[in-house]
This record gives C-alpha cells, structure tokens and sequence, in this order.
C-alpha cells in the first residue's frame, strides 16, 4: 500500500478535485518527471517551455477566476502543487511564483487595465511573472526594503535591488514592491507592474547555487526605471499587499512539500523492498521498518494539517497563523523525510539515479523561503501568547 | 463535418488480466478499467480535424457497462463535444456480430460524415468492427491506416489514408460517409487541460438500450464452449555465476536446441 493512501485522505477530496490532481500527476510523470534530473545536475531549466506547457493543462493561476483562468478550488490547487513537487520543487517554484505571486498580486490589486492586458496571457504560460519583495539585506524584514520609488510629474522612478527572485531573468513582467514614503513608513509601500523591457530594468541570474537548481533565480536591479502611473497597483498599500500574496504561496507550499516528501517515501519503499543486505530486504529488518513507519505517519499528518487548511482556505478563513502551521510542518517533516529516506538509500541516495537527494537540497530552500520556519514560529506563538517577537 | 469516433473501454493493459472461467468474460473485478489507448488516438485524430476546422463536431459513441462512462468523460475532458453510450445488461458477453449490429444501429440514429476507430482493442483483439460497421451500413471504409488526411471538405472532398503491409506502402482515397480505423502510428492523444475536464461533466451524453435501437432478437454467431486457464509457469532455471556461467549457459540452450 502506498505511504500515502494509508488513512484514505482521497477520500477527503472532492471528485473535481482529484480529476484535477490525477491530470496533473500523469502530465508531470510524462512531461516532466523524465528530464529533471539532468535539468538539476545541468542547472538549466528550459523555463519558456515548461510555463507554455503548463498553461495548456490550466495550472497557472488555477485557483483564479476570470482572465482564462480555471478557477479551481483552493484544495484542488494545494493538490496540484504537491504533484507538481513531487517532480522537483523547482517546477513548483514555477507554478507557485507565476499564480500565487505575480498573477494573485495583479488579480487582487490590480486595475482592470492591468489585468486584461497579463492575466490571459501569463495563465497560458506565454508571459511569465516574477514577484520582487525580498532585498540583499531585507528578508524577513521587508518593510525596510531600500527599493524607493520617486514620483516625477505622474510619473514614478523606481531605484533600487531585488534579491532570490524566482524567474525573474525569464520574466516578462516583475511585481515590484517600492517604499514611496521618504520617511520610510511601512504604509507606503506600493506595489508596481514592470514589463522587463522597461529601460533600467535587469535581472542577472544567480549561479552556482546547490539547492532549486532546475529553477531560475536572479536579482532585480532597478536603474532609474521610469513607469507611467498606471503602473501602481492601485489596491496595494502597505505590506498587507506583498503577504496577501506571499500567503496565498506559502498555501501552495504546505501541499508541495509533501509531495517532495511522498516520492521520496515511495522511492524509499521500493528501494528498500528490492534491495537486498545480509542476504534479505533492507525492508524486513525492524530498523528500516521504525524509520519508514515514522516518516509515514509524518507524511500522513502533514497531510490532515494541509486538508484542513485547504478546506479553511476554500471555506474563505484561512489566517496567517494557520498557513504558518502548515508551512512550518509541511518544509520541516518533509526534509526530515527526504533526509531519513537518504539514510535507506545508502550510497545510493547521493545519486541522480534516486530523487531523494534533489528533494533533499531542494527542501532546504524551501524550508526558508516564503517566510522562515523561525518567521513561522513567531507567527503561530504571537497568535497563542499575544506578544509579539518581532514587528 | 460530423465525425463519430468509438471508444471502448478496457481493463489497463498495464495491470494483471484475466477471463472469468465460469462466463468466458473479462473479469473486471481484478483490473482497472480504463479508456482502451487506441481509441485515445482515434479521438485525437477526430480532434486534429476539429481544431483545423472549428465547424467539425466529434460525438464519442461506446457501448458497454454504466462504468464506460469514464472512458466517455476522458474523451470529451479532451475536447469532444459530446457522447453516445449505449448501456444494456443484455448486451453483456457481446460478440463482434451482435456488437456491430448495435454499433451500427445507433449509427443509423442520427447524420454523420466520418466514423473514426481504433484498429483492434487492447482485450477483445478482434479487429473486424469496423469493416463490419461498414458493411451493415453500406459505406466505403479503409481499415488499419497509419495516418489519413482530408481532401476539401465534407461535400465532395475526399479522405486520403495511407497504411503499410508486408513490405507495401497503400495510399488510399475515398469518400464520405465512410468508415476508418486507425493504428498506433497515428498521433498521441492529447493530455485534457483543466477547462476540458471541468467543461466535460456538462456536455450531453445520450444512454440508449437495445430495445431503443429496436433490436431485440440478439444472438451470438460464436459462443464461448469453455475456458480454462493456462497453467502456471515453472519456476526458471537459476545459474549462479561461480566460474561455470558460461558452461551452464550453454548446456541450457543446447537443451532448448536453441544453439
């Protein structure tokens, strides 16, 4: 029996939903599954192809409605990014930046304008969109981010870097977030649609990185990049616009890692099943057995957080500190998993030939980025004391 | 132009299959039922066609079990606009005789230029449906082609087949109505996105019974006299390498008269 199917979480699901998941999961396994481990060993990622690809099935900005997008259930989302991180959390980077962040943050807080002229065209993966928040130095603190926005007649003049940007030099259009306030209040912060063809606009790639290593990652600088006043978000002020969408991401996130997490388990399983030491199955003997136990019955928790969470999400309740217990337990147990896995595989799991070390360093990132497991801590303990650790 | 493709629905060649010895039948409790791959291809050739020409409508037609109706969706989920399925206990155990009989009777119902199908199914195998269909109704067919293209359109355009045999490269030509089925050298099928899998569960499927195509006097030309399980394989020979391989090797083909 597979790990995952232990307690009947299908069961859970609605019958839309799963047709969805299943859609997803037999497109990954043919599209995508084959190539990735030579994208990750080679760090090229063909980014165009697999957004065009993508956008064909329906998977960008699944969860949006209207602009040709599919308006799925949150649930049905949260799925799709777990098949989709069962591949490569690289491809999920993909989905989740393109849908959750660029096209939620023009869905949300953009004007009609704004949306008729991208949405259609980034859900069928012909434009891609990165989303510009974090800086060198502002990570977990992005409300003093330095990016400055000036205002010039109508116009605005953005200044300023933008760091781990996903897709950002493949991208066709940055959601960028500037501080317009000289004082540098939090509350004047202002969200910005940049085509990447603007003048001052550049986004170098960031290389030789071990981790997310079939996914783009670059730095945005902004060189005295002139936009017309169209371009503000005209619904984002303050921060509440950059976490409203990175929120909507990290949703996605609860469900991927466990996917990492699954195809490691089940690769793990297999292995350990064929795999033969003193004579007999690795998987007979009581050590292998504890371990795989625990990392199942990790998974399958995992899995009830994140069905919960789906179904507060679908149900339009969803809070910070929720997502925080999701996202937190979700990065955290599936590296310990793709970590426990490796110990099975042996020599073997440092390999290409096995998925589990690519999850493994692939989990590392994503157990930090979209706010940190600390950040996430913090949120959940300021929800339960009412003091709060950090501002 | 107005095409019918058939789809059959058939336990997943990739999973354990098997007869029920008492009936002679598939035993469908032990497989998954899935939608047979070569109808796939037959409505993607369909679809190839539609999306050339936007006027073109692709309705799928099955007959089988109320659980065929999967093999439906998964067709119109791809982009067929809608779906024939004719569900009666009566035709369970079907032959090819009793099958085209249906098949072509529900054809007769409503107008239709080209009927598309795969050229054998994956677990009946018997490859002779649509030269059958063609002959009940009375239309040209070209059977077995490895790809096929059309000639103008519905009205006095042709459709051009080629297909290869013992060494012989066939170019095919004829007219409409007509009759077709094709091999797995045509195209994959497509992957249904998103909207089509949600849009699919609104399209029309209409469920006929035999007494609705007014046939009631069925009778197979062939019965099944009885079925009866191979045996188990042995177990094979085991060399284990010790320096011998080789020798031993070759003692079991010379056994086989293989060398």
């Amino acid at each position: 029996m597979a790990p995952a199917s232990l307690i009947d979480t299908d069961s859970k699901f609605d019958p839309d939903d799963l047709e969805l998941r299943d859609a997803v999961r037999s497109f990954c396994d043919n599209r995508f599954r084959p190539g990735v481990s030579e994208w990750y060993e080679t760090g090229e990622f063909p980014v165009r192809e697999a957004a065009r690809e993508l956008g064909g099935l329906g998977v960008l900005g699944m969860h949006l409605t209207g602009y040709g997008c599919a308006g799925s259930s949150a649930m049905a989302y949260g799925l799709a990014c777990l098949e989709l991180e069962a591949v490569d959390s690289g491809l999920r980077s993909l989905v989740s930046v393109q849908g959750s962040l660029a096209m939620f943050a023009i869905w949300k807080w953009g004007s009609e304008e704004q949306k008729a002229h991208w949405l259609p065209r980034m859900a069928r993966g012909e434009a891609i969109g990165c989303f510009g928040l974090t800086e060198p130095d502002f990570g977990s603190n992005p409300g003093g981010m330095r990016t400055f926005a000036r205002r010039d007649g109508d116009d605005w003049v953005l200044n300023g870097n933008k760091m781990w940007i996903t897709n950002g030099s493949v991208a066709d259009v940055a959601i960028v977030w500037a501080q317009t306030s000289p004082q540098g209040d939090a509350s004047g912060i202002r969200g910005f649609v940049v085509p990447t063809d603007t003048a001052g606009f550049s986004a170098p790639q960031i290389k030789h990185k071990l981790s997310l290593r079939a996914s783009v990652t670059s730095e945005l600088v902004l060189d005295e990049v002139r936009l017309p006043a169209a371009a503000v978000l005209p619904g984002a002020a303050g921060l509440r616009g950059p976490l409203t969408c990175l929120n909507e991401a990290r949703f996605g996130i609860v469900f991927g890692a466990l996917g990492a997490a699954r195809d490691c388990l089940e690769t793990t399983i297999r292995y350990s099943r064929e795999r033969e030491v003193f004579g007999r199955p690795l998987a007979g003997y009581q050590l292998t057995q504890a371990k795989l136990a625990d990392m199942t019955l990790e998974l399958e928790k995992g899995m009830l957080l994140a069905i919960r969470l789906g179904e507060l999400k679908d149900g339009g309740g969803l809070k910070p500190e929720q997502i925080s217990l999701g996202k937190l337990n979700s990065t955290r147990e599936a590296l310990e998993i793709a970590r426990g896995c490796r110990t099975i595989l042996g020599a073997a799991g440092i390999t290409g030939e096995f998925p589990v070390m690519r999850h493994a360093n692939n989990l590392e990132s994503v157990l930090t980025y979209e706010g940190t497991s600390e950040i996430h801590q913090l949120s959940i303990a300021r929800a339960i004391t009412g003091h709060a650790a950090f501002n | 132009m107005k095409i019918i493709t058939l789809v059959k629905q058939v336990p997943d060649t990739w999973s354990e299959r098997r007869l029920d010895p008492e009936t002679g039948r598939v035993d469908r409790a032990v497989s998954e039922a899935v939608i047979d791959e070569i109808s796939e291809r037959a409505i993607e050739a369909a679809l190839a066609l539609k999306d050339a020409d936007k006027s073109t409508t692709v309705t799928l037609l099955t007959m089988g079990p109320a659980g065929a109706l999967d093999a439906l969706r998964k067709g119109l989920s791809m982009g067929a606009d809608d779906a024939v399925h004719i569900r009666d206990d009566a035709l369970q155990g079907a032959d090819v005789t009793i099958t085209s009989r249906v098949i072509a009777a529900a054809l007769l119902r409503r107008p239709w230029d080209l009927v598309i199908a795969g050229n054998e199914s994956t677990d009946g195998r018997g490859g002779v449906l649509p030269a059958m269909l063609a002959e009940r109704l009375g239309v040209a067919s070209a059977t077995g082609l490895d790809s096929f293209e059309l000639t103008g359109g519905a009205a006095g355009g042709d459709l051009v087949g080629r297909r290869s045999a013992d060494g012989v490269d066939e170019v095919l030509r004829l007219g409409f109505p007509s009759v077709v089925s094709i091999t797995e050298r045509m195209p994959d099928a497509r992957f249904p996105n998103f909207r089509g899998i949600l849009g699919a569960k609104k399209k029309p499927v209409e469920v006929l019974t035999a007494a609705d195509l007014g046939l009631t006097d069925l009778h197979p030309a062939v019965s099944v006299v009885s079925v009866a399980e191979r045996p188990p394989r042995q177990a094979g020979t085991r060399i284990i390498d010790d320096g011998s391989a080789a020798a031993a090797l070759a003692d079991f083909f010379a056994s086989r008269r293989l060398i």
